[in-house]
C-alpha cells in the first residue's frame, strides 16, 4: 500500500491559525463615530457617556499642559500618552478603589485616578521623594515602574497577597507596553499569577512603538493577547481607540480575576501619536507621516465627541470650558510641586534602612552637621 | 540545647518563625513536599500547610518580584533562591526593586524579605552552583548580606534576617551544611545582623574571615597557637555591613591583620574591609594588609575546586609572611 508520505502534526496548519481566536478586537464605536455594537452601547448612561468623555479631556489636557511644563524646564521624564486616552481611561474607569495598581511610567494618568494627585506625578517626573505620598495616604498604588516587566512580575505576588487575605472583590491591576510583552518579567508575571490562580488583570497598551522598535520587531506572534494562552490565561484583544469598548472589556477582565478564575491579559490596539519621551525622542527618524496618519483619523476623541454631540450631550464650548479648567488645575499643581522642600541628603540615608547600620549612621551626621550651617 | 548540624539549625530558625509569626511564607522551588533540594525546609509544609510553605513556578525573577507585591499585602516573604548563581536572574527585583522601596517610600514602606540561598565551593556541585558571588550584592544601599558559619549563629541570624523589617540576603554555606555540630539553644534567640564576633582569642595577629573560611582560620589559629604565636579570628558574619569596630578594636591590639575570603580577590568584602582599614586605623598597623582570595578567575566547579579555593595552607603561608614583615 503506497500511502502519500504525511507530516505527522501539521506545523504550517497550526502556525497559520494559532492568533485566529485572538484576532477580534470588541468594537463599540468606530472612528467615523458609527456606533458597531448597539447592545453594548445601550449599555452606557447618558451621564456615564459624559463621564468617559470628561476623563479622555482631562487627560489629553493633562497632556498638553504636562509637555508645556516639560518644555519649560520644569519636569523631569515624562512620558506623553497622547493618543492613549481611551485605553488609560477606559481601563482606570473600571478599576475600583481597593485593587492594586501597579503602574508604568506611562501610567500617570491611570495612578491619579486611582488617588496620586497630580502635584505627586509632577514631584515623581522631579525626583522628589513627597512624590509617593499617596501611598502613604493609602491608596492601593505603586510607584509608576521604570525596569519593564517588573511591575509584572510584582502584581502577580501583590494578587497572591490578596487571594491569602481572603479580601474579596480585590484586584491587582498592572500595565505595560508591546515592548513589554518581550520581558522574561512579562511571562514569569502571568504565569505566577495563573499557577496560583490569584487576581490579577494584565493589561498590555500595544501603541505600536518601543521607542523607536516597532511591534512587529518585538515578535512574530500575530497578537499579543495570545501570549497569555501559553500560562493559561485568557487574552483578548480590544480597539484601544474605542473607550467604551476598553471599559466594558476592562470590567470583564476584572470581575473574572475578582470571581477567583484567576488572571486575565487585555491588549489594546492603540497609538502613541507623539514621541516616547519628553527627552528628546523624534518619532520622525523612525516612522512615516504616511503610517501616522490613519492612526490620527482614529483619535478615540473625536469619535465620542462625535456620538456625544448628535445626543446633544456634548459642545465644544463645554470642552473648551473643561480643558481650561483642567489646565487651572495643573498650574497649581506645577506651583505646588515646585513649593516642595528642598530634599536632604542625610533623609535619603536615614531612608535607606529602617535601623540605620553604623557606617550609614555616621554618614548621617555627617551630613545633618552640614545641612544645619 | 540540642547537637546540630547548620542546616538542621536554619530549619529549625524557620521552624520558629514560621510558628511565631503566621505572616511569614516559605516559598521557592522544592521548598515544599521534597523539603529544599538540601532538605533545608524539611517538614515544615507538613507542619504549617501548603498555604505557608509552597512550590513556586521555577523562575526566580518571579520568585523574588513576587515577594515584594507580597511584601506590599502586608506578608513577611521568605524566598529561597536554590543556589546563589540563580540569583543572576533576579538582580532587578534585589538591586533594582526591593532595596530601593524604603527609601522610595521616605522610610514608610518596609520590605521584610529573607533571601536565603546557599553558595560555596568545596562539594563538587554543577556550575553556577557554588559560586560565591556576594561581592555582587554588598555594593546595593538597602540592602543586608549576612551569613553565618557556625549553626548557633546559622539559627540566631536566620530569625533576625526574618524578623528585620529590611531585605536581607542570607547566604548559606554548602560545605558547612552537614559538616559541624554545635549545641544550639532550643526556641527563639537571636543573634545581630550587624555584628562580627571574635570567635578565637589572639595577640599577635589579627584573621578577618567569614564563612567556611573562618574554619579555615580557627584551624590555622591552633596550629600557630602550638608555635606560641597568637591569632585572633573574626567572623564578620554580616557583609554588608561591616561591623570595623570588631575589626579596629582587634588591630589596634595585633597591629597586624590578614582578610581571608573565599570570592574572587576584585572589590567586594575583602576589598571593602582592606579599605575601611587603610582610611581609619592605618597607623596602627606595623605591617601591610594582608589578603587571601580566589583568583580572579570563574570559579572552576566540580575537578578542580580544592586547586582554586583559598584554604588554611593559603592563610598560614599569609599569616606568617605578614608575621616576618
Amino acid at each position: 500500500m503506497a500511502a502519500k508520505s504525511k507530516h505527522v502534526v501539521d506545523f504550517e496548519q497550526i502556525k497559520s491559525t494559532m492568533s485566529e481566536p485572538y484576532k477580534k478586537p470588541v468594537q463599540v464605536i468606530d472612528e467615523t463615530g458609527k456606533i458597531v455594537n448597539k447592545e453594548l452601547f445601550d449599555r452606557f448612561s447618558d451621564d456615564e457617556l459624559v463621564t468617559l468623555m470628561e476623563k479622555m479631556v482631562w487627560e489629553r489636557a493633562l497632556h498638553e499642559q504636562t509637555m508645556n511644563f516639560s518644555r519649560q524646564g520644569r519636569l523631569g521624564f515624562y512620558a506623553p500618552t497622547y493618543g492613549e486616552e481611551a485605553s488609560e481611561m477606559g481601563i482606570a474607569h473600571a478599576m475600583k478603589k481597593q485593587d492594586y495598581l501597579f503602574p508604568a511610567y506611562r501610567d500617570l494618568p491611570q495612578l491619579i485616578q486611582h488617588g496620586a494627585t497630580v502635584k505627586e506625578g509632577y514631584l515623581w517626573s522631579k525626583g522628589h521623594y513627597q512624590a509617593y505620598d499617596y501611598v502613604r495616604r493609602g491608596v492601593r498604588a505603586w510607584i509608576p515602574q521604570i525596569i519593564i516587566g517588573a511591575q509584572y512580575v510584582q502584581a502577580a505576588g501583590a494578587a497572591l497577597g490578596i487571594k491569602k487575605n481572603d479580601e474579596k472583590d480585590t484586584v491587582a491591576y498592572t500595565f505595560t507596553g508591546d515592548g513589554g510583552t518581550s520581558q522574561g518579567d512579562f511571562y514569569e508575571g502571568i504565569n505566577f499569577a495563573s499557577s496560583f490562580q490569584a487576581p490579577a488583570v494584565f493589561f498590555v497598551q500595544n501603541n505600536g512603538w518601543a521607542i523607536s522598535v516597532p511591534r512587529k520587531t518585538q515578535t512574530a506572534a500575530e497578537t499579543l493577547a495570545q501570549k497569555g494562552v501559553a500560562s493559561g490565561v485568557p487574552g483578548v484583544q480590544v480597539d484601544g481607540m474605542d473607550i467604551l469598548a476598553t471599559y466594558l472589556v476592562a470590567k470583564e477582565a476584572r470581575e473574572f480575576a475578582a470571581a477567583g478564575n484567576g488572571p486575565a491579559l487585555v491588549e489594546t490596539l492603540t497609538y502613541r501619536f507623539g514621541a516616547h519621551s519628553s527627552a528628546g525622542d523624534d518619532p520622525s527618524r523612525y516612522r512615516t507621516k504616511e503610517e501616522e496618519k490613519p492612526w490620527f483619523d482614529r483619535d478615540p476623541l473625536i469619535r465620542l465627541r462625535k456620538v456625544l454631540t448628535e445626543k446633544k450631550l456634548w459642545d465644544q464650548d463645554k470642552e473648551d470650558k473643561l480643558v481650561a479648567q483642567y489646565k487651572d488645575e495643573f498650574k497649581e499643581a506645577m506651583k505646588d510641586a515646585e513649593a516642595a522642600p528642598k530634599q536632604k541628603v542625610s533623609d535619603f540615608l536615614t531612608h535607606t534602612f529602617e535601623v540605620p547600620t553604623p557606617d550609614v549612621a555616621d554618614e548621617i551626621k555627617k551630613f545633618q552637621a552640614k545641612e544645619s550651617k | 540545647m540540642a547537637k546540630m548540624t547548620y542546616i538542621k539549625a536554619i530549619t529549625d530558625g524557620l521552624d520558629q518563625v514560621l510558628q511565631d509569626d503566621p505572616k511569614t511564607l516559605i516559598f521557592g522551588e522544592d521548598v515544599g513536599k521534597n523539603g529544599g533540594v538540601f532538605r533545608t525546609t524539611q517538614g515544615l509544609q507538613d507542619k504549617y500547610g501548603e498555604d505557608r510553605v509552597f512550590d513556586t513556578p521555577l523562575a526566580e525573577s518571579g520568585i523574588l518580584g513576587m515577594s515584594i507585591g507580597l511584601a506590599l499585602t502586608g506578608w513577611r516573604p521568605i524566598p529561597e533562591i536554590q543556589f546563589m548563581g540563580f540569583t543572576m536572574e533576579a538582580v532587578d527585583s534585589i538591586g533594582g526593586q526591593m532595596s530601593r522601596n524604603r527609601f522610595r517610600m521616605s522610610g514608610d514602606v518596609s520590605m521584610p524579605i529573607t533571601i536565603r540561598t546557599p553558595f560555596g565551593g568545596g562539594t563538587h556541585t554543577a556550575e553556577l552552583h557554588g559560586d560565591s558571588l556576594e561581592n555582587l550584592f554588598v555594593g546595593i544601599p538597602g540592602l543586608r548580606v549576612v551569613t553565618p558559619a557556625n549553626p548557633v549563629d546559622a539559627k540566631g541570624m536566620v530569625i533576625s534576617a526574618v524578623e528585620n523589617n529590611d531585605p536581607v540576603l542570607f547566604m548559606e554555606n554548602l560545605k558547612l551544611y552537614r559538616s559541624m555540630k554545635d549545641d544550639v539553644p532550643d526556641g527563639h534567640y537571636t543573634v545581630p545582623l550587624d555584628k562580627a564576633n571574635v570567635v578565637h582569642e589572639g595577640s599577635d595577629i589579627t584573621v578577618v574571615a567569614y564563612s567556611a573560611e573562618v574554619n579555615e582560620a580557627l584551624k590555622v589559629a591552633d596550629k600557630l597557637e602550638k608555635e606560641n604565636i597568637s591569632v585572633e579570628v573574626i567572623d564578620l558574619r554580616s557583609l554588608s555591613p561591616i561591623d570595623n569596630e570588631t575589626i579596629f578594636k582587634s588591630i589596634d591590639k595585633t597591629h597586624k591583620v590578614v582578610i581571608a575570603q573565599e570570592a574572587q580577590k576584585m572589590a567586594g568584602v575583602g576589598a571593602q574591609v582592606a579599605s575601611a582599614i587603610a582610611e581609619n586605623d592605618i597607623m596602627s598597623l606595623d605591617a601591610p594588609i594582608g589578603r587571601v582570595a580566589a583568583p580572579d578567575s570563574i570559579f572552576p566547579f566540580a575537578m578542580a575546586e580544592n586547586d582554586w579555593l583559598p584554604n588554611a595552607d593559603d592563610i598560614e603561608e599569609k599569616v606568617r609572611e605578614i608575621l616576618n614583615y
